[in-house]
């Protein structure tokens, strides 16, 4: 066959935001969805090249790949490039679950000043520095669709969803980022 | 003229806070005003001396303005912006005037003053309390028909608007510390005590600027400031703090659980041109770690007869419009009071220039400052003095007063009368919170006593009087440390709650309690005489409190009445218990951004966009949207999908089933795993193959169904219904963590991971084998239910062969961003070969040709795998699974059971109705014995006529009986048959 498949992300052409707020889709990442024992933690962070963070709300990054805690033995990796995640999980000959779900989930970028009012607007967590400091993550509520939102800066945030809830996510944003900068 | 005579005939030159250059223009019921920036419309109409502002809700009573604040009961008025943009029922005494509002009296027609509704205060006698229980009780009949559409065209005051919203409304979440309800003396001090800490604060007031009493209390001075000033001059400096928020137009309207409160925020109500970005009101959903509540005290009227009059008005209200709005309420003023409060209202009225008819004071002795005070003003003081009744019939013209127990009356001439009957603390967050309260003997009022949450009453609504006292209250519960002294004219005493003279048990006088609901002291006796003990009985027999003030003048003389009518204390009878909204909030603040495409996620697949492109109908299934039919141009419905159905059986048709949910079970238990959760085995299927499963819940009863296939040993690809695909996971996450967690196995939801195309039909493998690489499509090396992952146009994919037609079937998974590219790819080679798209209805009916249930149409969570006619999928050999017990159960296997079966109607043209009862003899007198009901029935165009499926009590054992489905105007006879009703044999889909 010569034809071959090409690409079409969701949210692309869409456009959002206000005086205090960006937002923009995030380019495609590669992701698992990755589930492992306490005992075999170590051994995964060693194949995946990242130190899985043990301590909720929290995430880790090395080489290019943000691991991020989501419960006691789950965690969302992701790596920006087009790298092998499920091959290096798999050759780390520890027992695990990895689950590739690269185009499950796609990603809003959110920043600027008003970028955590404009998440509050519909995410009941307290945004605060103090509480939700850069690298800290969770999956979360946004209005009705669940998110995992990890802090990338003090005033940046990547909000992960799945696909078919991503044009809600970035209407209720762009509603949020509108009224954060009144 | 000049401005401020522009502004209305009673603004007092150097009174009140306004700039008498900045005007605005509103219209009330159609006449044209002028008010000043800063007004509410209750300031602005009075101005001009306009009293009467509206009709009450049972008696058409005429009606003005009683308060100067949220609490108030009387003034509700209808205010638009523009036809789009109307309200109605707001509080003349909260709503800023806006250049260009349009404003409209309510309850009333054809006019404000000549109203026919009036002519229900002459039929009094006959609306008394309870009335509406006795009086529609027979007969039964006349109740729909009669007395309930009229009822419900009386009941409620106000006319909701019949467009659409335009405005939009915000939502925003808070975290803080400490959260301050109210900003007077109390709230702001305690603001300043906790800012100093460093900790988040975040104090909020309903009014549009801080202050609180100080906007009518002139007298008090602060930190040697004038108190309004003291107040304007902290809010500043607490703003310029990085760790205090003040929000003002802010209503803390619900105080729930662990520090969770609700505000709303009015952004633009007040503003005549507002920005298009800006939202009309913000909904706040805080969560604090502390509350101080300061929300203050309210005022209470006096209950004598025909306290109702328009120009009565609490002496609060009427220091509010003089001090901050500099309007005189009249130009000749009594008063009526218990308590010193309103001779303040008085001294100021008179040094304005207002003169003071009399004060007449039911206590025989008022506070000796006060006294000395109106002595020296020359104010006349009637003490233990009542006023036993009004006249003048739109507004207030003279107060008959009497010596308290003494037969002589005298008229006094008055144009407005001024109340008070002391403090009512504001409890009403406070006892939101769950707080007990407790009963002041003293001073005849309710103080918070035992707290739920953490939580802190300061200054009025604490019941703590003396101002000093109350700053060192507010600093304490702040936290901080600070100096502040507070110096007010006069410490006040007094109080009454009840009746007054000549509105006791004794006479039949109109003395109203509850203006909003109309409910007089007399009716709270009647209750009581009717037998109601409790407050909570007596409030809703009478309705007293029940409006949308709900009581906040009327609860503490409502039961007093009852108290003193039942001859037991006041906490004996109880208090009706608080609730949010403390205020009424619009439904625009609550749905806040969840409206239109916001409403509620519209889930698309990764092709919709092309299916559209295509005329594609959608469906909603849960929160999808799928693809239902893909009309042609003139098709309907019917043809189009009888197209679709001809065209996949005789050639081939593409589907989009990524919606389907999809699980990915790994682990080296996942094989045990899945034998424990599903009814079927798994172990015995291999990797590369894949396995119809019916999944059961402890009761035996089908709870979902999917194809699985098997990728590795240590891996399985489920399948699940579409709706049920999140309740699905849920349910094997459930079973996983609390039965079966010694299994090592882990699931993930990858539904949206990968695009579906489903290709069926006799041409489907010609169709797709030119895209797929590393999978011979062969029957012998890729047979109907296997499973590959190979290259689908270059991308890694995972192929089912899988059939939910009957035909030859292929469902190529992608991962969702290739979705529209394989799809498009595969829809044209399809299309050039003759297939079609087809969408959810001729999915639907061409499994029913085949009798293929779908979980939750053909079952409905009382149907176990053997009433299904899946019997087969229930291993015999398995020790355990979930449901294995109570398909054991004794009425799970005896005879008789309804089973699924297949109906042809006799006459083939026919097409039964889904939810259509079945019985045996259509004869038999009702109630008929039932057998069951049709649960999918189609017109086949395959099969040339109708086909069904149903529930049928023994149906297997029925084979070939004649039954009927009576309808309203027939009666259907119906064979009773096998559910497959085309390709019995099953060779299409191995062809």
């Amino acid at each position: 066959m010569a034809e071959t498949a090409t690409r079409s992300l969701p949210l692309s052409g869409i456009h959002g935001g206000s005086a205090t707020v960006r937002l923009e889709p995030a380019a495609p990442a590669t992701r698992i969805a990755l589930r492992v024992a306490m005992e075999d933690v170590g051994t995964l962070s060693g194949a995946l090249g990242v130190d899985l963070p043990v301590r909720p709300k929290t995430s880790a990054f090395a080489n290019g790949r943000t691991a991020l805690w989501l419960g006691p033995d789950e965690w969302l990796v992701i790596d920006e490039g087009e790298s092998g995640l499920m091959t290096a999980a798999a050759n780390s000959g520890a027992t695990h679950s990895a689950a590739d779900v690269s185009h499950r989930n796609t990603a809003i970028l959110v920043s600027g000043p008003g970028a955590a009012d404009a998440i509050n607007a519909g995410c009941s967590q307290d945004l605060s520095l103090e509480a939700f400091p850069v690298g800290a993550c969770s999956r979360t509520l946004f209005g009705k669709a669940e998110i995992v939102l990890l802090r990338t800066a003090e005033d940046a945030f990547r909000v992960e969803v799945w696909r078919s809830f991503s044009d809600y996510a970035f209407g209720l944003l762009a509603e949020g980022a509108r009224d954060a900068a009144l | 003229m000049s401005a401020s005579s522009n502004s209305g005939s009673f603004r007092i030159k150097g009174a009140g806070r306004h700039t008498p250059a900045r005007t605005a223009r509103f219209t009330f019921d159609g006449k044209s005003y002028t008010a000043l920036e800063g007004d509410t419309v209750a300031s602005a109409l009075l101005a001009h001396g306009v009293h009467l502002i509206g009709r009450s809700f049972k008696y058409h009573r005429p009606r003005g303005i009683l308060t100067a604040g949220p609490e108030e009961p009387n003034a509700l008025l209808d205010v638009s912006r523009d036809a789009a943009r109307r309200q109605p029922n707001v509080r003349a005494t909260v709503q800023e005037v806006f250049d260009g509002a349009k404003i409209a009296s309510q309850n009333r027609w054809p006019s404000l003053k000549y109203d026919i509704g009036a002519f229900n205060d002459a039929l009094s006698p006959f609306f008394a309390a309870g009335f509406y229980y006795k009086t529609f009780m027979w007969p039964r009949e006349a109740w729909h028909k009669i007395y309930e559409p009229i009822i419900r065209r009386a009941a409620g005051l106000g006319v909701a608007p019949t467009e659409d919203d335009p405005d939009h409304y915000a939502s925003r979440y808070l975290h803080c510390d400490v959260l301050i309800a109210g900003a007077g003396v109390a709230g702001l001090t305690a603001a300043l005590s906790a800012a100093v800490t460093g900790k988040k604060i975040v104090l909020v007031d309903e009014q549009p600027e801080v202050g609180g009493a100080l906007h009518y209390d002139a007298s008090t001075v602060i930190d040697g400031q004038n108190g309004y000033d003291w107040a304007q001059a902290t809010a500043a400096k607490l703003r310029a703090m990085p760790n205090v928020t003040v929000l003002t137009r802010t209503t803390v309207f619900g105080y729930y659980n662990h520090g969770f409160l609700g505000l709303v925020e009015r952004v633009t109500d007040h503003v005549a041109k507002p920005s298009k970005d800006a939202p009309r009101e913000r909904l706040w959903q805080v969560r604090t770690k502390k509350v101080i509540l300061a929300t203050g005290s309210i005022e209470r009227h006096m209950v004598f007869a025909n306290n109702d009059r328009p120009g009565i008005m609490l002496a609060s209200a009427a220091r509010s419009f003089l001090n901050h709005h500099g309007v005189a309420i009249g130009h000749n003023v009594g008063v009526y009071t218990a308590h010193d409060s309103a001779y303040e209202a008085a001294f100021d009225l008179k040094r304005a220039g207002v003169s003071i008819a009399a004060i007449v004071d039911t206590r025989d002795k008022p506070g000796e400052a006060v006294l000395a005070e109106a002595r020296t003003l020359g104010i006349d003081v009637l003490t233990g003095h009542a006023v036993v009744d009004t006249s003048g019939r739109h507004r207030i013209n003279s107060m008959t007063v009497a010596r308290s127990g003494n037969f002589d009356r005298r008229k006094i001439k008055v144009d407005a009368l001024i109340v008070s009957a002391g403090w009512t603390p504001s409890v009403h967050l406070f006892s939101q919170s769950r707080g007990k309260l407790k009963f002041d003997e003293a001073n005849q009022r309710f103080v918070p006593d035992v707290y739920a949450q953490n939580a802190v009453s300061v200054g009025a609504c604490n019941g703590t009087d003396d101002l000093a006292e109350l700053i060192d209250e507010a600093i304490m519960a702040g936290g901080g440390r600070l100096a502040l002294s507070g110096e007010n004219r006069f410490d006040w005493t007094g109080g009454m709650v009840g009746a007054g003279e000549g509105a006791g048990p004794d006479h039949a006088v109109k003395a109203f309690v509850d203006f909003q609901h109309d409910v007089t002291a007399k009716d709270i006796r009647l209750a009581v005489r009717e037998g109601m003990h409790s407050i909570e009985h007596i409030k809703r027999f009478t309705t007293n409190g029940m409006a949308s003030d709900q009581g906040k003048l009327s609860n503490m003389h409502g039961l007093a009445i009852a108290s003193e009518m039942l001859g037991r204390p006041i906490p004996q009878v109880g208090l009706t218990t608080f609730r949010a909204p403390y205020t009424p909030v619009t439904y625009g603040t609550l749905v806040a951004h969840s409206r239109g495409d916001l409403f509620d996620p519209a889930r698309k697949t990764p092709m919709h966009a092309l299916e559209e492109a295509e005329g594609a109908a959608f469906e909603d299934v849960g929160n999808w949207k799928r693809a239902w039919y893909f009309p042609r141009r003139g098709e309907d419905m019917a043809t189009a999908v009888n197209r679709e159905c001809k065209t996949v059986r005789d050639v081939a048709g593409v589907f989009d089933a990524s919606t389907l949910g999809k699980i990915e079970v790994v682990g080296p238990d996942a094989a045990q795993f899945l034998n424990l959760l599903y009814t079927n085995a798994w172990d015995t299927l291999k990797p590369g193959k894949c396995r119809y499963g019916i999944m059961t819940r402890e009761d035996g009863f089908i709870y979902d169904d999917g194809v699985v296939g098997r990728l590795a040993e240590d891996r399985f690809h489920v399948t699940t219904t579409t709706g049920g695909a999140p309740r699905v996971l849920n349910h094997m996450e459930d079973y996983l963590q609390t039965e079966f967690p010694h299994l090592k196995v882990w699931l993930t939801s990858t539904t949206e991971q990968w695009a579906v195309i489903a290709v069926q039909g006799p041409k489907a493998r010609e169709i797709i084998e030119p895209f797929v690489e590393g999978q011979d499509l062969s029957n012998e090396a890729f047979p109907h239910m296997s499973v590959a992952e190979c290259t689908v146009m270059g991308v890694p994919a995972r192929l089912f062969r899988v059939s939910f037609t009957g035909e030859v079937g292929y469902e190529i998974n992608v991962p969702a961003d290739f979705g529209a590219s394989v799809w498009k790819a595969v829809w044209e080679r399809a299309e050039g070969m003759g297939a079609c798209l087809y969408g959810t209805e001729t999915m639907h009916i061409l499994r029913a040709e085949k009798g293929y249930i779908i979980v939750g149409q053909d079952t409905d969570g009382t149907v176990t795998p053997d009433d299904a006619g899946y019997g087969w999928a229930v291993s015999k050999k398995k020790t355990d699974f979930v449901g294995i017990r109570g398909l054991k159960r004794p009425d799970l296997v005896r005879e008789g059971r309804k089973q699924l079966v297949g109906l042809l109607t006799k006459d083939p043209k026919e097409v039964l109705e889904e939810g259509g009862q079945i019985v045996v003899d259509p004869n038999q007198p009702k109630p008929m014995t039932m057998l069951g009901h049709v649960t999918s029935s189609y017109w086949s165009e395959h099969l040339g006529r109708s086909i069904a499926i149903a529930l049928v009590a023994g149906g297997r054992s029925r084979m070939g009986e004649t039954l009927h489905v009576p309808m309203a105007d027939k009666t259907i006879a119906v064979e009773v048959t096998d559910m497959v009703f085309v390709d019995k044999e099953g060779g299409r889909i191995n062809g």
